[in-house]
């Protein structure tokens, strides 16, 4: 199973102010002093070998969505979650592989909020007459809330003006979907309004997705619930957007969890990476960087039998599994 | 869950010791209450982590709660004498912002009051 990552950003995109391009070409230009880097090719393998992650590149700023490619999909057929800001270049990318051709698109959505529905609108398969998009998801009100985010003022192409057919999947917590390749399984967690995660499961490969989703941590039921709904994944894309510290002090039932936590359920799951998710808009490069340091320790120092692969996802992140 | 439990005038300390997880949890938090409860008011409550092996997320909570309490009963709370380990999972779990440290039970008396330091020194 392979893995794209349009948007990792929680709860609003955000992008590099000037400061912060000038800032890091300043500390390339200083590290790559007397390197003789005279051509281009020499400048990005420097950059790629010796910068750090916060010079060299960035988590991004676009807001939640993530695709699988699922291994004997159809050539013309999609998968993904949620619509955030990422959806954007996923459409893009969509459009440009199909060349013309028209596509299926399955979309899984953890919720409504709206940094989970942002991009629909501009999803440009959807404006496409052919493609066929099937939205999934547990929620009652899920088309309500798309085609209401397209109603005037807040946007000038209403819903039922988009070209492609629009179809909606109810789907149920708990019970297990077939859509060859893919098994997936949706479960309810714990965010304002309620959310979805959703376990994928292909040729013996496991994606569980699971943001917006907040674990108390003296409810015994959920977290045996959570670990049996982890158990064992490849990869584990966790909402880590607060610390431990203010997830249980100030920011209690904002409805988001933490790296601290992201580890322990992925430890006691056996599960094999540990993807953090849904960067708070607040943290920049550097802090996210930092974060995965401490994230990587803590797994080192509570490491039990099997090691967990920890990584903090990025826009244009591509996992194989 | 073994918690210890010494009063050096007026100031509680409070040293709970082994692996506090989530299978710890529910027992901790059952002997811990009624110590916090008996915390005089506007007096200091130190906890002592040098026999603490390990604490988890459930377990951090646990203590923010007590110091929760004791703040509210009108008390001081600090984390004294912490072990590499607990004070690494302190520092990554940003539990550092949520309470006073000191490097040992006696700086943290010494911080509740000079009659509490005096009395850690009489023992």
């Amino acid at each position: 199973m392979h893995v794209r990552f349009w948007g990792t950003r929680g709860s609003l995109p955000v992008a590099l102010t000037w400061r912060d391009v000038r800032d890091r070409l300043a500390r390339a230009l200083v590290a790559a002093n007397g390197r003789g880097l005279d051509t281009v090719e020499k400048a990005q393998a420097f950059a790629e070998r010796e910068l750090g992650f916060s010079v060299s590149h960035t988590f991004g700023g676009h807001s939640s969505c993530v695709e699988l490619v699922p291994p004997g999909a159809a050539l013309d057929e999609y998968f993904a979650c949620d619509m955030g800001s990422g959806a954007r270049p996923f459409g893009a990318h969509v459009a440009a592989r199909q060349a013309g051709r028209a596509a299926t698109v399955n979309i899984f959505m953890s919720h409504m909020h709206w940094d989970h529905i942002m991009g629909f609108p501009f999803f440009g398969p959807a404006y496409t007459r052919g493609n066929l998009i099937r939205i999934h998801g547990c929620h009652e009100g899920l088309e309500r809330a798309l085609r209401r985010q397209q109603e005037p003022p807040s946007f000038p192409v209403p819903f039922a003006a988009l070209g492609a057919e629009i179809e909606f999947v109810r789907l149920v917590p708990g019970e297990a979907y077939e859509l060859p390749p893919v098994t997936v399984t949706p479960q309810l967690q714990d965010h304002s309004g309620d959310s979805y995660g959703y376990r994928f499961e292909c040729e013996g490969k496991s994606v569980v997705y699971t943001t917006d989703s907040e674990h108390k941590l003296e409810d015994h039921g959920a977290r045996r619930r959570i670990v049996e709904f982890f158990r064992g994944a490849d990869l584990v894309i966790f909402d880590a957007m607060y610390s431990l510290a203010e997830a249980v002090s100030v920011k209690a039932d904002w409805g988001h969890s933490s790296n601290v936590v992201g580890v322990e359920l992925c430890q006691m799951a056996q599960a094999k990476k540990l993807a953090l998710f849904h960067h708070e808009p607040a943290n920049d490069d550097a802090a996210i960087e930092r974060i995965l340091s401490e994230t990587r320790r803590l797994e080192e120092l509570t490491r039990g039998a099997q090691r967990l692969e920890v990584i903090a996802a990025y826009d244009g992140l591509e996992i194989e599994l | 869950m073994r918690i210890t439990e010494r009063t050096y005038a007026g100031t509680l300390v409070l040293s709970p010791a082994g692996r506090l997880d989530h299978n710890s949890c529910d027992a901790f938090e059952a002997a811990l209450k009624p110590l916090v409860e008996r915390a005089s008011a506007g007096h200091s409550l130190v906890l002592d982590l040098s026999a603490l092996d390990y604490v988890s997320s459930a377990g951090l909570r646990l203590l923010m709660l007590a110091g929760k309490q004791a703040r509210a009963q009108g008390g001081r709370v600090m984390i004294a004498a912490m072990q590499p380990l607990v004070a690494e999972i302190f520092y990554i779990s940003r539990f550092t912002m949520l309470f006073e440290i000191h490097p040992g039970v006696r700086e943290a008396l010494t911080a509740a009051s000079p009659e509490s330091a005096a009395a850690f020194d009489q023992r």
